[in-house]
């Protein structure tokens, strides 16, 4: 029964109501789940959010995950994807001296070489951005952090599945259902 | 209610639009849900809405209990026997945290709750205001849903909306927590029954394949075995159960909350399963070829280990609540839906049947148990009164009519195990949380629910002084609620398990108890301590036949035993009988 621990994206489409972050995190944490990247936003639909939720748990974790999250009232649907099934990027920025991009010209091929965007740049200081792969990211925060990086963030993986997840025809058949 | 009434309650319910004050919203929201009781205890922040309450006191009846757990577990006890939603209110900050215990009862046992809490101004909300507390937060993982108020004109939706999703589907409570602007401040006033929340569908719809491949698997079995919980009684489904087990003659046990469904006495009626369960059903748990099982969730104290549970057996899951499917035992056909549908649609397809030898090991099972085990608790010969005879006698002068209202503990079990049921919703105890001190409070919610029937609370001498206050509530509501103290000066499940597993050392579980009786007369109760056998039988006989509230108090034998014993985390086949 040792079943593989996975890297899987969990998608809840839920009502924008205030306090169902807390009742979506209590599930992780009553069941001593990490949460590894959280992002919340609107989704495709009016009035619809969608929390997208990276974490390392056995399929069979996340089949009941699933039903635990659908079951709280104000969650319209919750799905597990694994890696291959998603198409998913993670953003980040980085603050660095301005002073460096003239002092280490290797830097300005490293900034070349990933595909990252500056955002802004003044006197003190230049701002990348980047998305990507963890693993792309991950490696320009290597090359970079051998010049010294003055500030680093990375925000959760936001993803899209492959294959249709039909939300507006559910939301048609919860109105059905109820009338 | 019957029809007019329900007819004038529409008739309010579509009232013209009115100015009126949130509190008084409040009021007319139960008014035209229909409540005629609530439970509860007043302080500042819920102020406005007593003062209505007063204002309203002939069209609902507010019972101050002792504290707010007392009222929580009212609440609860009421919604059990009655099949409605239960009421309770407290005010902000330690009134809304003493609700807790009874919220996280009432969701574990999905009962049908709703707790209105008043709560500070909102432009105090998060400044650690006097009595502020986020209970919001405290009691998401306890609520089926919860929700904060701060605005007047939001009363009437949410509160609609909190009676719907409390009795539907799978039951459970709700928490709006209201605060005091929105309580003092005018809304224009309408109120409209909630008949649906989008992103929330109460009963899965059945699917009509699964039916058949469960009809198809009982009608093969050899040797199948139900196993029924509260989801019967939750859906109303006891009949159709009847009409099953009776039809294709499947021997049928239940867990403590399913109890009473089908009396005591039928033929196909095996007994209780689980940790003090009866000995045949948790033996043949594991020998059925086909285990069938209705509105239960497979508790651990319903397993023991999961490792070992029914291993050999086909597992039919009929259930409301789709997360409970696969959630501990994997089944190999699920049937979701509600109890009542799904199993009259059941019903056609399975063919009559006997299992008479089936049968007759449950019967070879029930015959060594009794000889072990049942015989010394309710026929006893030593010295030592036994709680088992004492709830013999209650089934005697009861005539098994009676609901029994129990607490935690050994005296639970006893009861459980013994009660004889004839009538459906008889038996209400605090399953899923296990919580000490619910008996008294919950008894007098169920008997003002039901005041035509004999409610009985059977409470251990630990419990009762965990709630011990509500004394002073049945005395001032005159709630004729009968309790039996079974006292035996000890934690006496806890005691058990130290005698058992911790080589008897009995660290901190026994009990120097005041004079209970003198305690009762203090409120006005009229009570009487048996310590005798002799005494036993006169003394139920006088508490059944008083017309008000009654105290009985028995001297139970110190360290009696509940017997058949799962072992925690033990096979259901490894249960002791000694
Ligand atoms: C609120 C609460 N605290 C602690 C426990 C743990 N507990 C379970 S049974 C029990 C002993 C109950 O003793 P008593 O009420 O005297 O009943 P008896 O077992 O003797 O019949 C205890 C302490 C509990 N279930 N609930």
């Amino acid at each position: 029964m040792n079943e593989e621990i996975k890297t899987l994206t969990i998608s809840i489409y839920t009502e924008n109501n205030i306090g169902l972050l807390n009742r979506i995190s209590a599930i992780f944490q009553r069941r001593h789940i990490n949460i590894e990247s959280l992002t919340t936003s609107q989704s495709e639909i009016d009035g619809v959010n969608r929390f997208v939720i990276v974490v390392n748990i056995t399929e069979s974790q996340a089949k009941k995950i699933v039903g635990q999250f659908e079951k709280q009232v104000e969650v319209i649907r919750a799905y597990y994807h694994k890696d291959e099934e998603t198409i998913y990027t993670e953003s980040c920025m980085f603050k660095i001296k301005s002073a460096l991009l003239f002092e280490e010209p290797q830097i300005q091929n490293i900034i070349k070489d990933s595909n990252a965007r500056i955002v802004t740049v003044n006197k003190e200081f230049f701002v990348l951005e980047k998305s990507g792969r963890r693993n792309e990211i991950e490696s320009l925060h290597r090359d970079l952090n051998v010049f010294g990086i003055m500030q680093f963030v990375r925000a959760g993986r936001i993803a899209v599945t492959k294959d249709e997840m039909k939300i507006t025809e559910m939301l048609q058949a919860f109105n059905n259902h109820n009338n | 209610m019957n029809n007019t009434q329900t007819a004038n309650k529409k008739q309010e319910v579509a009232q013209e639009t009115m100015r009126i004050t949130g509190s008084e919203a409040i009021i007319r929201c139960l008014i035209a849900e229909g409540v005629d009781i609530l439970y509860g205890y007043p302080g500042g922040a819920i102020m406005p809405v007593y003062d209505e309450l007063y204002k309203f006191r002939d069209q609902i009846h507010h019972v101050l209990t002792r504290h707010e757990q007392g009222a929580a577990h009212a609440a609860q006890g009421y919604a059990r026997i009655s099949g409605r939603v239960g009421v309770a209110i407290a005010t902000s900050g330690p009134g809304a945290t003493n609700l807790v215990t009874g919220i996280a009862d009432a969701q574990i046992d999905s009962t049908p709750v709703v707790c209105i809490t008043g709560q500070v101004f909102s432009h105090l909300l998060g400044t650690d205001a006097f009595q502020e507390t986020d209970i919001i937060g405290i009691s998401t993982p306890v609520t089926k849903w919860n929700h904060q108020i701060t605005k007047a004109a939001d009363i009437p939706e949410v509160l609609a909306k909190a009676f719907y999703i409390a009795k539907s589907g799978r039951p459970g409570p709700v928490l709006i927590d209201i605060t005091k602007d929105a309580q003092v401040s005018e809304l224009d006033f309408k109120y409209e029954k909630c008949k649906g929340v989008r992103s929330y569908i109460p009963i899965p719809k059945t699917n009509p394949e699964t039916l058949s491949a469960a009809a198809e698997l009982i009608n093969s079995a050899k040797k199948p075995l139900i196993v029924w919980g509260q989801g019967v009684i939750l859906g109303q489904a006891e009949n159709e159960l009847k009409a099953i087990i009776e039809k294709a003659g499947i021997p049928a046990a239940w867990t403590i909350l399913g109890a009473s469904a089908i009396p005591t006495s039928h033929e196909l009626n095996v007994g209780m399963v689980g940790m003090h369960g009866n000995y045949a059903p948790n033996m043949l748990t594991n020998e059925c070829d086909v285990l069938i099982a209705i509105g239960m969730r497979f508790d651990d104290r319903v397993t023991g280990s999961l490792n070992t549970y029914a291993k050999q057996a086909k597992i039919i899951h009929f259930d409301i609540d789709p997360a409970e499917i696969d959630k501990n035992v994997k089944t190999d056909v699920a049937v979701l839906g509600d109890s009542k549908d799904s199993l009259s649609r059941l019903l056609p397809l399975l063919n009559e049947n006997k299992h008479a030898d089936w049968l007759q090991k449950f019967k070879d099972l029930y015959a060594i148990e009794f000889e072990k085990v049942i015989k010394d608790d309710i026929f006893p010969t030593k010295e030592g009164l036994t709680m088992g005879e004492v709830l013999k006698q209650i089934n005697i002068e009861t005539k098994g009519n009676a609901a029994i209202v129990s607490d935690v503990g050994q005296h639970q079990m006893i009861a459980c195990r013994y009660a004889e049921f004839t009538t459906t919703k008889s038996n209400i105890t605090s399953g899923g949380l296990g919580t000490m001190g619910f008996a008294l409070p919950a008894a007098i919610g169920a008997k003002m629910a039901a005041p035509d029937r004999e409610v009985v609370a059977i409470i251990g001498d630990g419990g009762y002084q965990m709630n011990i206050q509500e004394l002073g509530t049945i005395f001032q509501q005159k709630a004729a609620v009968k309790i039996v103290v079974l006292n035996n000066e000890f934690l006496g499940m806890v005691r058990q398990w130290q005698q058992l597993f911790f080589d008897k050392r009995y660290a901190s579980t026994e009990m120097t108890n005041p004079d209970f009786v003198t305690i009762a007369k203090g409120y006005y109760i009229e009570g009487k301590r048996v310590t005798k056998r002799e005494e036993l039988a006169d003394a139920v006989k006088e508490m059944i036949a008083s017309k008000e509230s009654y105290f009985l108090e028995v001297c139970v034998e110190k360290e009696g035993n509940v017997f058949p014993m799962i072992p925690s985390g033990a096979s259901v086949s490894e249960v002791r009988l000694s």
